[in-house]
């Protein structure tokens, strides 16, 4: 079928595509409950003759859906064909899970003859799961007995074959008492057995349902089906079941496997054949087909509890404990929070650590338990899995990115939920950054780099900042914008770091940083330096762009807010490379930041100067004198170039827009003087001309020295309203307007 | 120490693939009859995935774990652990023999570097060796992963490790028939591989390192690389080519012989030990 497909599609004409369109949208129309989950839907909707085998499939369900009454085989040639029709997807293909509860229904209920039933039963032949309800449903089909004896039996025998293959058993198991019932019956006894063999669990294990064993046994005497029930029971509660039991039996039950076993093998090889997705839906394992390439490694763990093992192993004679007994709840059962609430106390992680990643209530089971040796676990399986499945480091890899992909987005996530970084991706980062291309699974890797913890190491500059400064300097203008997007995120995680263990200080759990103040103040100095050097050569490789110098601009606005926000004694004012540009900026965003950001400074340092002044507490940290020295250079640029329009004057900064007048006389620009204040600063001026326009709409020579005086004032409220906050903000703070408004000083924060 | 020495004398002359393997999580030597059991249900059960296990049939493969005596550097390291599994399929028990097919051994030789970080929970046996079909090998790994949280990976040698191999073993005093000394090399970017087989007589590699090593009982990097640069230098003047341009992926000594994609097999049972402690100290780097 594979093999016609690829060597018809090319030549197929448009009208087949508009076919089978029809055709996929018939099938969805037909009454099928979930399309989503069969397995038709998985495959190539080019497939022309499996979506005519879906069309009459469905046309078959719909038929034995409505089928009434005793309708004779050999009289119904529509019986005969569907019936055909039934027979051979299922020996092809598989049915879908939708198909069950109609089939089971039918063949159940009696309305056919038997031999029909017995046909239908025998093709139940599933391609993905057993929806369970549809189990339950023929069991109730069961217990008000329609259908003959051997169906009953060949339905149990199924049942017990295709077990694995139903999708939950939790309402089966609550249906146990049922299957108990049907011991009584002396034919289906040793198939009921076996099915309740499959479905005990440690509290089916009752009494009553000893003695009956018992009674039975005494009956027909010893049975190795009831043996094996009994030994099971006795596994479970040894207390209960008193009597003997041989030690060692060579088969309990029957092979009752039916005509099933080699049809479902056939249907599975050959599903796993035509689609590489489809084996996903066998079991339930959520692993994909291609992980199978290597065994040892395994990117989604489901959770399982650890003593899963032991329940499963048959033979046992002594009920093997490796870890204890205890009554823990297996994790496989824990579904709800509140569930996690009433067993918190006894609760156990699963088998292998890895499987918390995708399971939120383990997660947050883990935040309440600091238990070192969990980590550890989750430490060495991440470590490897990282390094095994990188596509950059290991030859060959590259074609499962996306898996790898979705590896390190789940960590991301992880990492959110637990507001905390890995040490293993840390190390993974450090080892794996120098030969990143910057390309491959880039909003990952930088979205990761954000939950590098704080830690005092000397690492981070050789293992983080180099390679990534390498690429920052070669790469898009798009790539420095998320470079430092996620140092931002850095260093705001590192602030968060430092603001919780400076309130829980007395917090016992051990850390393995052991980050002193001094060590964190250099750690985040050190970032801070970093990204005003990459962003001044930024500025300058790319021409000063607006996007770009909004994300350095994000930057410091967590800098210049760090010791009110996160109470860490340290500010540092971005480097001149930055600053200027901000403030000679084109773009009244750019410049509206940038004020925001120096009247947060002001009010940070004033806060400083206070604390230190009055002296409440003694100061580990005191501001260098020079932080201050710095502030003040700017603020009075900042001045001069917004407000007395002396910037080329006043300014003292070494970098800064000093120039003589001879100079400025040199380049022939008429009122030099004047050109920047918040009427002229080119970031300003269209504002100053759709105020004209509105506060003069009669004159069009557009003279921005009629913006003085009581207009002013009216220019700097319009700004105001025009969402320049941050412009707001920096004046009501910066200038000192009191006795004469065009006349200022600089911020009164002085050394 | 003789009586030891035979009863690992099985591990020789075989291929093992070599995997590193993270520390075990809740393992102990007390239990390794149970975990013979429970493992020995999971293979069952891996060998018929998706159908219901039957139950109560004597399975056909049988699980042994037991303790290798005597593979430790010293008294911090765990006892290495054998895992075999073996077939009693109806030919064989005729000759009373359960044939074993598949054999796997977890060892730790001088692996404090590891183990001296780890708490009690865990049990420190970063190498692990494997022989026999990879099916056999993935379905073990699985279940020590699931069983105890551990980690296996593929543990290759690199060229750099197989010519410091080539010096140390060299430098091995064994019987006078010893074998020669084979290296391998791989050209690279060529369209078909093509190797090189350089053999030397194991006396006359043993008189070239005699001159190279300043210290007895001691190499240094520096000493491996003027032992290799001779070897080199020697084939150069005879062949005009450059071994240096190639990659080593081979060497075999009477010691043992490594494959640089993580194969070894020893040869000599005194130096086993020996090998292992390298090996282990190779494991215990990728892990960490």
């Amino acid at each position: 079928m594979q093999r016609r497909r690829s060597s018809k599609t090319p030549t197929q004409p448009l009208q087949v595509h508009h076919k089978n369109q029809t055709d996929l949208s018939a099938w969805r129309k037909g009454g099928i409950t979930d399309p989503g989950k069969s397995l038709q839907n998985h495959q190539s909707p080019n497939d022309h003759k499996n979506d005519s085998n879906q069309h009459s499939l469905e046309q078959a369900l719909s038929y034995f859906e409505k089928v009434q009454d005793r309708v004779s085989l050999k009289k119904n040639n529509t019986l005969q064909k569907h019936l055909t029709t039934v027979e051979s997807v299922a020996l092809q293909r598989g049915l879908p899970p939708e198909a069950f509860d109609v089939l089971l229904n039918v063949a159940l209920s009696g309305k056919l003859a038997d031999t029909v039933n017995t046909r239908l039963l025998k093709n139940l032949i599933p391609a993905s799961v057993i929806p369970e309800a549809s189990v339950v449903s023929s069991v109730s089909w069961l217990c008000v007995s329609k259908c003959s004896g051997s169906i009953q039996l060949l339905f149990l025998k199924w049942l017990i074959t295709v077990f694995d293959f139903i999708d939950h058993k939790e309402k089966l198991h609550a249906l146990y008492g049922f299957f108990f019932s049907f011991l009584q019956d002396e034919k289906m006894c040793p198939y009921v057995c076996h099915l309740l063999y499959l479905l005990t669990r440690k509290e089916s294990v009752k009494p009553f349902r000893i003695r009956k064993l018992l009674d039975l046994q005494a009956k027909m005497g010893m049975q190795s089906h009831l043996q094996a029930l009994l030994s099971l029971y006795k596994l479970f509660c040894p207390e209960l079941v008193t009597i003997t039991l041989p030690r060692k039996m060579k088969t309990y039950f029957k092979n009752s496997e039916g005509p099933w076993k080699a049809a479902i093998n056939t249907v599975r090889r050959r599903n796993q054949e035509n689609s590489p997705t489809s084996q996903i839906l066998f079991l339930g394992t959520a692993q994909p087909q291609s992980r199978k390439r290597k065994w040892n490694t395994q990117l989604i763990i489901s959770a399982s509890s650890k003593t899963k093992n032991n329940l499963e192993e048959d033979q046992v004679k002594n009920c093997v404990y490796l870890y204890g007994e205890n009554e823990s709840l297996p994790v496989e059962q824990l579904q709800t929070f509140s569930q996690l609430l009433q067993n918190i106390h006894q609760l156990e992680f699963p088998s292998q650590m890895g499987s918390v990643l995708r399971n939120p209530l383990l997660l947050h089971y883990m935040n309440c338990i600091r238990d070192e040796t969990i980590y550890l676990r989750l430490y060495y399986w991440m470590g490897q899995t990282l390094q095994e499945e990188c596509t950059w480091c290991v030859a060959d890899n590259s074609q499962y990115e996306k898996e790898f992909k979705e590896f390190l987005d789940t960590i991301y996530k992880t990492e959110c939920f637990l507001q905390e970084g890995f040490p293993s991706c840390e190390e993974f980062l450090y080892k794996s950054l120098p030969l990143w291309d910057g390309f491959c699974c880039r909003s990952q890797i930088l979205r990761l780099v954000s939950w590098i913890p704080l830690s005092s190491s000397s690492e981070v500059k050789s293992q983080l900042y180099d390679p990534l400064a390498q690429l920052f300097f070669t790469s898009s203008l798009y790539f420095k914008c998320s470079v430092l997007e996620s140092l931002k995120e850095l260093l705001r995680n590192w602030l968060i770091w430092h603001v919780i263990h400076l309130d829980s200080e007395a917090d016992s759990r051990v850390q393995s940083l052991n980050t002193t103040l001094s060590g964190l103040v250099n750690m985040v100095a050190e970032l801070i330096r970093f990204v005003g050097w990459i962003s001044t050569v930024a500025l300058r490789l790319e021409n000063n762009p607006a996007f770009l110098m909004y994300f350095i601009l994000n930057f410091y606005e967590i800098v210049c807010d760090m010791y009110l926000g996160y109470n860490l004694p340290l500010l540092i004012m971005p480097p001149a490379g930055v600053f200027y540009p901000a403030l000679l900026s084109m773009d009244s965003v750019s410049l509206n930041q940038l004020c925001y950001i120096m009247y947060r400074y002001r009010t940070n340092l004033v806060a400083a100067k206070e604390n230190e002044l009055s002296k409440k507490k003694i100061l580990q940290f005191k501001f260098s004198s020079q932080t201050y020295q710095e502030y003040n250079q700017y603020v009075i640029a900042m001045v001069g170039c917004l407000w007395t329009s002396s910037a080329f004057q006043k300014d003292i900064h070494p970098q800064g827009l000093h120039m003589d007048d001879e100079l400025l006389k040199k380049t022939a620009v008429q009122d030099f003087k004047t050109s920047f204040n918040i009427v002229y600063h080119p970031a300003m001026m269209a504002y100053a001309v759709l105020f004209l326009q509105q506060a003069c709409p009669n004159d069009t020579t557009f003279d921005f020295s009629l913006i003085k005086g009581k207009k002013w004032n009216w220019y700097l409220e319009y700004l105001y309203a025009q969402g320049l906050k941050g412009l707001k903000v920096f004046i009501e703070s910066s200038v000192n307007r009191v006795s004469q408004p065009s006349r200022s000083s600089a911020g009164n924060v002085q050394v | 120490e003789n009586a030891d020495q035979q009863k690992n004398v099985f591990l020789l002359q075989k291929q093992w693939t070599l995997y590193s393997v993270t520390p075990l999580y809740r393992f102990s030597d007390a239990h390794l009859k149970d975990y013979a059991r429970l493992l020995s249900a999971f293979v069952a059960a891996e060998k018929q995935k998706g159908l219901a296990v039957e139950i109560g049939v004597e399975l056909d493969i049988k699980v042994a774990v037991s303790v290798l005596p005597d593979l430790k550097g010293s008294e911090e390291d765990a006892a290495a652990i054998l895992v075999q599994l073996s077939s009693r399929s109806a030919a064989s028990s005729k000759h009373k023999g359960e044939k074993v097919i598949w054999s796997g051994w977890f060892c730790c030789v001088s692996g404090e570097d590891l183990s001296k970080n780890v708490p009690e929970d865990f049990t420190c046996l970063p190498l692990f060796l494997a022989n026999g079909a990879e099916s056999y090998t993935s379905i073990v790994g699985s279940w020590f992963q699931k069983t105890f949280d551990c980690c296996f990976r593929r543990l290759a040698i690199s060229p750099l490790i197989l010519s410091w191999m080539a010096a140390m073993w060299t430098a091995c005093k064994v019987d006078k028939t010893a074998a020669a000394m084979e290296l391998v090399f791989s050209i690279p970017c060529l369209p078909q591989p093509l190797d090189i087989s350089y053999s030397i007589h194991p006396e006359d590699a043993k008189a070239l390192w005699d001159t190279v090593q300043k210290t007895p009982g001691e190499v240094t990097q520096e000493e491996v690389n003027v032992f290799m640069d001779c070897l080199y230098s020697h084939f150069h003047r005879h062949f005009k080519i450059h071994l240096s341009a190639t990659k080593l992926v081979k060497v075999s000594t009477a010691i043992a012989s490594a494959h640089c994609d993580g194969i070894i097999k020893f040869l000599q049972s005194q130096y086993l030990t020996g090998v292992l402690m390298l090996l282990t100290e190779l494991a215990i780097s990728q892990i960490q």
